[in-house]
């Protein structure tokens, strides 16, 4: 029925093919509580959004962060929360990995004619989680409305291509994050201060940081480029780093090259467990 | 003992559906020994394992506990990948190509369900359904057939979390025919099931076999499963394939004894007959003890023959003392 060893397009198609199907089936059991729903999506969008009360709660107090205005905070906010939001909703359930390689559940993953990259990703997967996304939205149209910029087409095509690009970063670190949870079954804390971390670090200007941890998000585990280096372009407010300025333009390359590398990551985890067995 | 596998040229090769060839399978153990230091230690759970298993064949696969049952399956379903040695299944490497060879194989793991927890049967069969591309008349027929022999209509609306052992592993069984699969793998598919739960399993299961000529390989700790189901019975100790041969066999190798129980008339000394001792009086109940291998018919001639019988039976030597019996004897050779 299938042919030879399978190509890397044909196991992405099959990925998402079989992506799609099990996180619809867990949104068609969603969606069999309607008002479970409703009040769930209500608690992640106001739990997430305690974030930018405390940027709001620190406005109170000051005028500037680190020199930026509360309209270009909240520019950064929206863009990290958002693109991570978006990561959260579509793999936020690989923190379970280590729990199933512990329990001994993953062995069922691996016996089904499917990536198991994909069944672990879209494992319960939680509309609920559109919370977040939705306050990172409201906040980040909230900047773009109040913001003195000259919106130019380049700078608005910047937005999404940001969301999208700074979706696949956070995606890329929590698979090569879920990877690691081969090898070390209690790695998810790991994994989720690098996440949830990095999108708290990035909510803020890179001017109130240490030059050493900009420079560590910057040239080692890049988030930076999720809303940093392309969203002051965007402001029109120079880089802490001295960089030029056709760096801005560089995440989707820096993305693409962050999930390949996640994927190889993946693979080496995988065929780790696969010799190991735990 | 040998499997007599290469020596063998005249077997046809598409026969072979399972074979296994040398296989090895070793794993590094950490352990703790202070803070930061720790110990490793290679532990080998398979040792050059060898065997093959026709097409429509039904094999018991028994051991003690960490024997190395488990981890042949996972290698046979391409889970883990073999230190050493040759896997075949179908023809198919399942370490290199797990996900091809996932659409012509069945699992049953019996402690880990394959469904989905939380959601009704239903939708873990039509998720199966769309995942392994079985054709709506194909799926429509497997699922009616399961629904009816597992007696699984009551159950489909059901949160998996919500079955008992015994209707979630009905329910897992299902799953695991749904499309179709050449071979099916049971890791102890009826460990923790009542009495009633284990009769539907196993009738099922050799109607399977009966009707689909689907392979099918058993690991279980209940030799019931074995003596009810399995004219092939594999043994398998420290990695090392100990038997291999027909249930009888393994009677004759263990050197056991049957028994069997007589009910006369009355109160009589104990039966004196060749070829049996008798092992227990209880009032006009008696227990003879006779090999394995020789007829019962004929002991039950001669006692009916010189005494009042009123009624008898005859049982089977317990298979687990079989075993240790032979692990016993191998560890003294």
């Amino acid at each position: 029925m299938l042919g030879a060893p399978q190509g890397t397009y044909a196991r992405v198609r099959d990925g998402f093919r079989a992506y799609r199907m099990i996180a619809g089936m867990w949104i068609r059991s969603t969606m069999a509580y309607r008002a479970s729903f409703v009040m769930t999506t209500f608690g992640n969008f106001a739990a997430t959004g305690l974030d930018f009360v405390a940027v709001l709660l620190m406005f109170s107090r000051v005028d500037r962060l680190g020199g930026y205005s509360l309209p270009e905070v909240a520019f950064l906010y929206g863009i990290s929360a958002t693109s991570f939001g978006i990561t959260d909703l579509v793999v936020g359930s690989m923190d379970r990995l280590g729990r199933r390689v512990r329990d001994g559940t993953l062995d069922t993953l691996l016996v089904r004619p499917v990536p198991v990259l994909a069944q672990v990703a879209a494992d319960r997967f939680a509309l609920r989680r559109l919370g977040r996304v939705t306050q990172g939205l409201l906040v980040l149209a909230y900047a773009i409305s109040v913001l003195d910029i000259d919106w130019t087409p380049l700078r608005l095509l910047m937005v999404p291509l940001m969301l999208l690009c700074g979706a696949a970063i956070f995606a890329a670190v929590f698979v090569a994050g879920g990877a690691f949870q081969f090898i070390a079954q209690d790695a998810s804390e790991v994994q989720n201060s690098f996440t949830y971390g990095g999108t708290t670090l990035l909510q803020y200007p890179p001017t109130v940081f240490a030059k050493d941890l900009v420079r560590g998000v910057t040239f080692v585990l890049p988030l930076a480029f999720v809303n940093w280096l392309p969203g002051l372009y965007v402001l029109g407010r120079p880089y802490p780093l001295d960089l030029p300025t056709w760096i801005a333009f560089t995440p989707p390359l820096i993305a693409a090259g962050c999930c390949a590398l996640a994927g190889l990551v993946w693979r080496a985890g995988l065929r780790s467990y696969r010799s190991t067995g735990s | 003992m040998e499997t007599g596998l290469m020596a063998d040229p005249v077997r046809d090769p598409v026969d072979d559906f399972i074979e296994l060839d040398g296989v090895e399978k070793v794993f590094d153990v950490r352990k703790k020994t202070g803070f930061l230091r720790s110990e490793r230690r290679q532990v080998r759970a398979v040792d050059s394992l060898s065997f093959t298993v026709a097409r429509g064949e039904m094999v018991g696969y028994i051991g003690p506990n960490g024997a190395g049952k488990s981890t042949t399956i996972k290698m046979l379903t391409g889970i883990l990948t073999p230190s050493a040695g040759r896997v075949r299944v179908a023809g198919i490497d399942p370490s290199r190509e797990r996900t091809r060879l996932a659409q012509r194989i069945g699992v049953v793991f019996g402690q880990r369900t394959t469904l989905w927890w939380d959601l009704p049967l239903i939708d873990s069969y039509r998720l199966m359904h769309r995942m392994y591309r079985i054709p709506d008349a194909r799926y429509r027929e497997n699922l009616d057939r399961c629904v009816e022999l597992l007696d699984l209509e009551a159950l489909l609306d059901v949160p998996v979390r919500q079955l008992s052992l015994g209707q979630r592993m009905r329910g897992d069984i299902g799953a695991a025919l749904l499309h179709d699969p050449e071979v099916l793998y049971l890791d102890e598919p009826t460990i923790g099931l009542d009495v009633i739960s284990k009769a539907k399993v196993r009738s099922f299961l050799r109607d399977l076999n009966a009707e689909r000529g689907t392979t099918v390989l058993l690991t279980t700790h209940d030799l019931t499963d074995i003596e009810q189901l399995c004219r092939r019975v594999m043994v398998i100790d420290h990695g090392r394939l100990m038997y291999d041969g027909p249930l009888t066999g393994l009677h004759e190798v263990g050197e056991s004894e049957r028994t069997l129980v007589v009910d006369l008339e009355r109160e009589l000394p104990p039966i004196e007959v060749d070829s049996a001792r008798v092992v227990k009086v209880e009032g006009p109940r008696q227990w003879l003890a006779f090999p394995a291998a020789a007829s019962a018919a004929e002991l039950v001639a001669r006692i009916a023959a010189e005494f009042p019988l009123v009624d008898l039976s005859v049982r089977e030597p317990d298979i687990e003392a079989v075993i240790s019996r032979m692990y016993a004897e191998k560890a003294l050779s």
